[in-house]
């Protein structure tokens, strides 16, 4: 066997707990007529022995306390900070969005008037929205500042902003099994950030969608 | 332990800053022993160890939450210390070694309550020589003999905590054996 190549090769497959049976024997064998490798073998242990025999370091006292004062101050709307730094190409896009679409707000506060985004054989009533029985709406459902109650069909997605889905099982008639069916999602959007959120991923649906075509 | 921890980082993703003071105080020893043991120093572990844990308040929700949380935070660290020793001036440098403060300033901050017999002093001598024979590696090598003989991280675990491939570890911690082994011969 060679000494500076196989043996020590193997002394430290040896310490790394990665030798097999086959190699440990041949090691051995040669540890036991080669003085050198001995030597060797005998300093790496002691080598590791020592590196090992350091003491424990503890931490200087009030080291917690310096770093939790050292931490941001915590705000209430930290975590959408935190969560904007954790996604910088959605807050990039953003900071886009509501340049280009500086009207968002001003909608959002001041519109409160009802919009259907598609009005063939719905029924308005007041405040709701009504998709009567037997009429399917083909396509994506767009409510805003009112209600919808589906007693029909929506081939597609329901979003309704600032507005509930109301529930049209009629207790007592048993037609609790004839509720309105929605072949997609259903998303209310009531807050601030749930807006903003909901046009963003609009806007990247989009940009994805033309983008795969 | 873990999963106490696990609990705590949930809360801290949540806002709630008060639950990663117990992630610090569980972690505050081992992680500025380990940047005591890279940078040699106590007035750099402390800052960089600081730093660490600050870094990882900061960067929460980068940390995944199916890996384990101590291989990040030592990641932080590791990198904090190999920044900071990357940067050092070398004036800087050569005055610690002047002085040879290094390993002195490292014993006097053992936790220990009573004075020392004398053959205690004597393997206090040899084991501040280890010491500062460690501090000599070319960092990349002293991280990994750091790591395993020092903190107890399995190869697997360093791989983990450096972003290496296993078989780089294993070179690098053979190569580490031999230097120090080279050195310590004659002890
Ligand atoms: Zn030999």
């Amino acid at each position: 066997m060679n000494c500076k190549k196989e043996a020590v090769e193997l002394m430290h497959k040896y310490l790394d707990g990665d030798l097999t049976k086959v190699e440990e024997s041949s090691l051995v064998q040669h540890l036991e007529t080669c003085e050198d490798c001995q030597k060797h073998f005998h300093e790496l242990k002691r080598t590791i022995t020592w590196i090992q025999s350091t003491e424990q370091i503890v931490a200087p006292p009030n080291f917690t306390q310096s770093v939790m004062d050292k931490l941001p101050k915590e705000k209430k709307r930290i975590s959408y900070m935190r969560w904007f730094k954790a996604h910088p190409v959605i807050t990039a896009a953003a900071i886009f969005f509501i340049f280009m679409f500086s009207g968002v707000f001003s909608a959002y506060t001041h519109d409160s008037q009802l919009i259907v985004s598609k009005q063939e054989d719905l029924i308005i009533k007041g405040d709701t929205v009504i998709v009567p029985e037997g009429v399917t709406v083909e396509g994506d459902l767009v409510v805003k500042n009112g209600n919808l109650r589906i007693d029909g069909t929506v081939d597609g997605n329901v979003t309704l902003i600032h507005g509930k889905l109301l529930d049209n099982s009629i207790e007592g008639e048993g037609l609790m099994a004839s509720v309105g069916e929605v072949n997609g999602k259903i998303e209310q959007v009531d807050q601030v950030f749930e807006w903003m959120w909901y046009h963003l991923r609009n806007m990247f649906e989009s940009i994805f969608s033309l983008g795969t075509v | 332990m873990e999963f106490m921890i696990k609990e705590k980082i949930k809360q801290v993703k949540k806002g709630d800053q008060a639950a990663f003071e117990d992630v610090v105080a569980f972690y505050q020893n081992k992680i500025y022993q380990h940047c005591f043991r890279m940078l040699g120093n106590a007035h750099e572990a402390e800052d960089i160890a600081q730093e660490a844990f600050i870094r990882a308040y900061v960067n929460i929700h980068s940390y995944d939450d199916q890996r384990k949380f101590s291989t990040w935070l030592y990641r932080i660290a590791t990198n904090l210390t190999i920044d900071r020793i990357r940067k050092r001036k070398p004036d800087y440098y050569l005055d610690a070694e002047i002085k040879g403060a290094d390993g002195l300033d490292m014993y006097s901050q053992l936790e220990t309550d009573n004075p020392l017999p004398e053959e205690e002093v004597e393997s206090l001598e040899l084991k501040s020589y280890i010491h500062h024979e460690i501090s000599e590696l070319p960092p990349k090598y002293r991280t990994i003999i750091i790591l395993r003989y020092l903190e107890d991280f399995s190869l697997k675990e360093i791989s983990d905590i450096l972003d290496i491939p296993l078989g780089t570890v294993k070179t690098r911690i053979h190569r580490g054996r031999e230097a120090l082994r080279k050195k310590l011969r004659h002890v």
